[in-house]
This record gives C-alpha cells, structure tokens and sequence, in this order.
C-alpha cells in the first residue's frame, strides 16, 4: 500500500527482517485478561508485517468457542474479533488437538477456521519460529 | 468530559471519542464531525456507516490498512486506496472517521 499523505509505511521498516512469530493461548477468555492482552498484541503485531502464528492450546481454546454469552460476566464478547484476523492477514491459526478434545470439542465449535495439530506436531512447529510469545 | 445535544450528554474521553458507544447517533456523529473539522458529505457518512457495520462484527475498529483493503472490497477500488480516505479524513481516517463513528481509537493506531 502506498500512502500519499501522512502515515507510515511499515513494510519499508520491515523489510529484510521478518521473523517468525508464534503467541500462544493457554487461558480462558474471561476471568483473567490474558486472551484479550494477547489478541490486541497480535493485532498490533500485524502493522509490521512479521509472520505470525497463532496457538491455542490447553483453555485457551475455549476462546475460539462458538456462542460466547458474557453478559453475566460483565465482559464484552470479544470471540468475534477472531474472525477479523484474517482481514489482518494473520491466517495461521493452530489448535492443539488433545485439549480440544479433551474439552469435548471440535473445529465445527470454533468462530474461525483453524488447523488442528498433535501435542507433537505443534511441538515442531514451535521449534521453527524465531520468537514465542505465551499467554 | 463530554458534550449535550438537544438535552442529551455524550460523554467522552480525554481525546474526544465516545465512551459509550451505545450513545453514538447521527447527531453526535455531526457534532464529533465539526469538533474534527470536517464537512460530512454522502461519501463521509459512507465510510462512517461501513466502520460501525466492521464494529459490529468484529468488535474492534480496524487499522488504517485494513480499512482501506476492507472498503476496497465492499465499495469497490476507487473508494479503497488511502489517497481517497485522507481526502475525506485528512488526519487520519482510521482515527478521524473512527472517532466520528463513536468507535474507540484502532487497536495499533500509531
């Protein structure tokens, strides 16, 4: 994108240093602001261009849950900005097998679509990236 | 901090957007609108209606870069390019025409 007025170009900062970025997500959505803290990171990160995966493992899958009600939590329902990364063109999205599982749920639960890797999948996945991020 | 139109209050926050975003109507769109020195025209209101529909369904106020790739896809590539955006919103339109909308200010908005 070019910019005629104002603004920065960020891929002209970036260029020829773009690193491997995995965050990722062990926490329930609400009850603590890890999952809220990580998304705005991640959304940040976005403007500088890097390459950015995304885990969620352990709870941290509940926050791809389909049907969050929070009203009673007094939190807002921030579930829907998932579906806004990939407009972000943040389009890796992993989730841990066993812990969906073992939470009884499948990708058909979650608001976006994701590729579901094993413990040991993932284990690799993580062992390419340059910087890993835990929330 | 805030503003009163027609016996209603509008309360914002140290930089002028909306705190409540429930609040948000045509009116304090108009009166954010002078506040930012800009002249609402049908193409304003345009980008204005599109960011409180990306509101609403993402819950969060897109980045300058998605904004422009998002209204590129919906209104068509005359109207998604940033040279028009800062023509309609010449600080800024993610901060300028979000402010309008009653959003919060763009998560990353540098």
């Amino acid at each position: 994108m070019t910019e005629s007025t104002g603004g920065i170009d960020m891929e002209d900062e970036a260029s020829g240093t773009i690193k491997k970025f995995a965050f990722i997500n062990r926490k329930a959505p609400y009850g603590t602001v890890y999952a809220l803290e990580a998304l705005e990171v991640v959304l940040i990160s976005a403007a500088f261009d890097q390459d950015v995966s995304l885990v969620f493992a352990d709870d941290g899958v509940y926050q791809l849950k389909k049907g969050q009600a929070t009203k009673a939590v007094g939190m807002k329902n921030f579930s829907p900005t998932y579906r806004a990364l990939e407009g972000y063109d943040i389009e890796k999205l992993y989730v841990e097998k066993e812990s969906m599982e073992a939470r009884g749920l499948t990708a058909d639960d979650l608001v976006v679509d994701v590729e579901v890797l094993g413990a040991a999948e993932l284990a690799d996945l993580l062992e390419e990236q340059d910087v890993v991020l835990s929330f | 901090m805030g503003f009163e139109i027609n016996g209603k209050t509008y309360e914002t926050d140290e930089e002028g957007y909306l705190v409540n975003l429930a609040e948000w109507d045509e009116d304090a769109a108009k009166h954010l609108a002078i506040e930012e020195k800009v002249e609402m025209t049908p193409a304003h209101w345009e980008v204005i209606n599109f960011l409180r529909e990306y509101y609403n369904d993402y819950q969060i106020a897109p980045a300058v870069r998605v904004l422009t790739k998002a209204i590129g896809k919906k209104l068509g590539p005359e109207k998604g390019n940033s040279k028009y955006l800062y023509e309609l919103f010449p600080y800024g339109p993610a901060k300028q025409a979000c402010k309008i909308a009653g959003l919060p200010k763009p998560t990353g908005c540098i």
